[in-house]
């Protein structure tokens, strides 16, 4: 049989996933091992058990100086940022790029202005949203949103000209003014491009999260691996980072269920 | 009754049809033949509105045409005439939802119960209501299709326009196809043009049949020239093929 029609099955599926995960995993205990056998003062590769009680101490142990879970309040802070932010920016995507999209008028207006817009690096103007929005949470919730926003206008934009044009004739045909179109024809076929365009924008969203943190913050996920790096502290950021990238992956994961479920005529 | 008075459609370099001008009475089954790109598709997106031609005017009812589709003007495309996120139902309803509510578009309580009421009986007329749950994607080329005219027929257009509306379909089921047209043309008193490839099709189903074709061709400028109305013959499906094609000397191969 040739190689392009074997086909991995049940079990198969399960631990050839799994093998590449197992393997670092080894990988790093071994190497660990080997440089804590040198130098048992070595920070740069704790063993499983230094990691084990770096987490009891973070996430299970109230802070000495301020009685907080700082693990959770780092997560509650960082995700509620990066929530507002790409909650934010889908609304603005929406409400920006279906007009687009559908009303010439519309797009030669704002189409060039938001292209150019989105040509600007986000991190480029952080010290601007800094001096601006002061170095509160708003300035973060700005980054996100300015970093995300552009290129999910810009999606939308696209996967509304995208649409049959005979759909929209169509709708004519049947009675319907222009904000029908937009309302029963282009907004609920535009849904769940939009959730697609969200979890794509959501890497650049953590992105821009953690930077905003890592410069001006005294909480949040990011906050604390640029906080506890000056102590060579890997047994914490560690854990910080794979922490991150599930909730990443459980974000991604969720999002696309929620495609699924909802809109079960997409795709097929 | 259509008055096509001396129409033009010329894009930047290229015309597309030249010197149109056509009479349609009210009733009327007005099949279309031509070769690919002989403005046989323009020509319907300019009754449609979706086109404005250059010169030359188009009349409904003595009134000049809005160059906008409008809801007396039905259509059922080839590909892309239902909408995928809607069900079978919500397909049919959407015409009347549209017309009742013009802010939200839905219609609720009593008010869609009527209109349910009368999507289901379109649905009935197509044989489409064990369906009505079921997204596009899970029907048929043919079924699509059937839907397409349900939902266009639900408004109660007086024109239709169908731009090969079967020709994606299996020649087995376009006859069925055939005859569904026939009698919804009948019952619903409509005034139809359409668009075929097939030109036993042509000649069967309507009771008018046009010949696009270019009358001039240059042939170091092929896009000098537009395609005109070249033959308008009355047909029927009691008339045969055969005689039709002897007396007018038209070749079928020829559209």
């Amino acid at each position: 049989m040739r190689l392009i029609n074997r086909r991995p099955g049940g079990l198969g599926v399960f631990a050839s996933a799994a093998i590449p995960f197992a393997l670092a995993l080894m990988l790093y205990v071994v190497a660990s091992s080997i440089r804590l056998a040198e130098n048992p003062d070595d920070k740069l590769l704790p063993d499983l058990s230094t990691i084990g009680a770096a987490i009891e101490r973070v996430a299970f142990e109230p802070d000495r100086r301020t009685g907080d879970f700082i693990f959770w309040t780092d997560t509650g802070a960082s995700l509620t940022r990066l929530a507002l932010g790409v909650c934010l920016a889908a609304l603005l995507g929406l409400a920006v790029g279906v007009p687009n999209g559908l009303v010439p008028w519309f797009g030669a207006f704002w189409s060039p202005a938001i292209r150019a817009l989105s040509m600007i690096p986000p991190l480029a103007i952080l010290p601007i949203l800094f001096i601006v929005f002061g170095v509160g949470e708003l300035a973060k919730v700005m980054l996100i949103l300015l970093g995300t926003a552009p290129f999910l206008m810009r999606d939308i934009e696209q996967r509304v000209r995208e649409l049959p044009r005979e759909q929209l004739i169509k709708a004519q045909t049947l009675d319907a003014t222009s904000w029908q179109v937009a309302l029963r024809v282009v907004f609920p076929q535009v849904l769940p491009r939009l959730i697609d365009g969200v979890r794509l924008s959501l890497g650049s969203a953590w992105l821009f999260l953690i930077a905003a943190e890592a410069i001006a913050s005294t909480d949040g996920l990011g906050y604390r691996i640029f906080l506890v790096r000056r102590y060579l502290a890997m047994d914490v950021i560690l854990p910080y980072v794979a922490w991150i990238t599930f909730l990443a992956f459980l974000f991604d994961f969720g999002l696309r269920r929620l495609n699924r479920r909802c809109f079960p005529w997409y795709g097929a | 009754m259509i008055e096509i008075n001396n129409v033009w459609k010329r894009y930047l370099d290229k015309t597309v049809l030249e010197k149109v001008s056509l009479n349609v009475e009210k009733n009327e089954f007005v099949t279309i033949v031509g070769a690919s790109g002989c403005g046989k598709t323009t020509f319907l997106r300019m009754l449609l509105g979706e086109v404005e031609q250059c010169e030359g005017t188009i009349r409904i009812d003595g009134e000049p045409l809005i160059p906008e589709p409008g809801v007396d003007r039905g259509v059922v495309f080839q590909r892309y005439s239902v909408f995928p996120h809607l069900t079978v139902l919500e397909n049919v309803m959407l015409g009347l939802e549209l017309s009742d509510s013009r802010w939200l578009g839905r219609t609720f309580g009593r008010r869609r119960e009527q209109n349910v009421q009368r999507a289901r009986e379109m649905l009935e007329r197509v044989s489409l209501e064990r369906t009505s749950d079921n997204y596009p994607s899970e029907l048929s080329g043919g079924m699509q299709q059937r839907l397409a005219l349900a939902q266009t027929l639900v408004k109660a257009p007086r024109i239709l326009l169908l731009d090969e509306p079967f020709g994606a379909l299996d020649p087995g089921y376009r006859s069925d196809m055939h005859a569904l047209l026939l009698d919804l043309f009948q019952e619903l008193d409509l005034t139809v043009f359409m668009i075929t490839h097939d030109i036993t099709e042509g000649f069967s189903l309507g009771s008018r049949l046009l010949v696009f074709d270019k009358p001039r061709v240059d042939p170091h400028n092929p896009d000098l020239y537009g395609a005109t109305i070249t033959f308008d013959l009355p047909v029927g499906h009691h008339r045969r093929l055969d005689s039709i094609v002897d007396n007018m000397n038209v070749k079928p191969n020829q559209a």
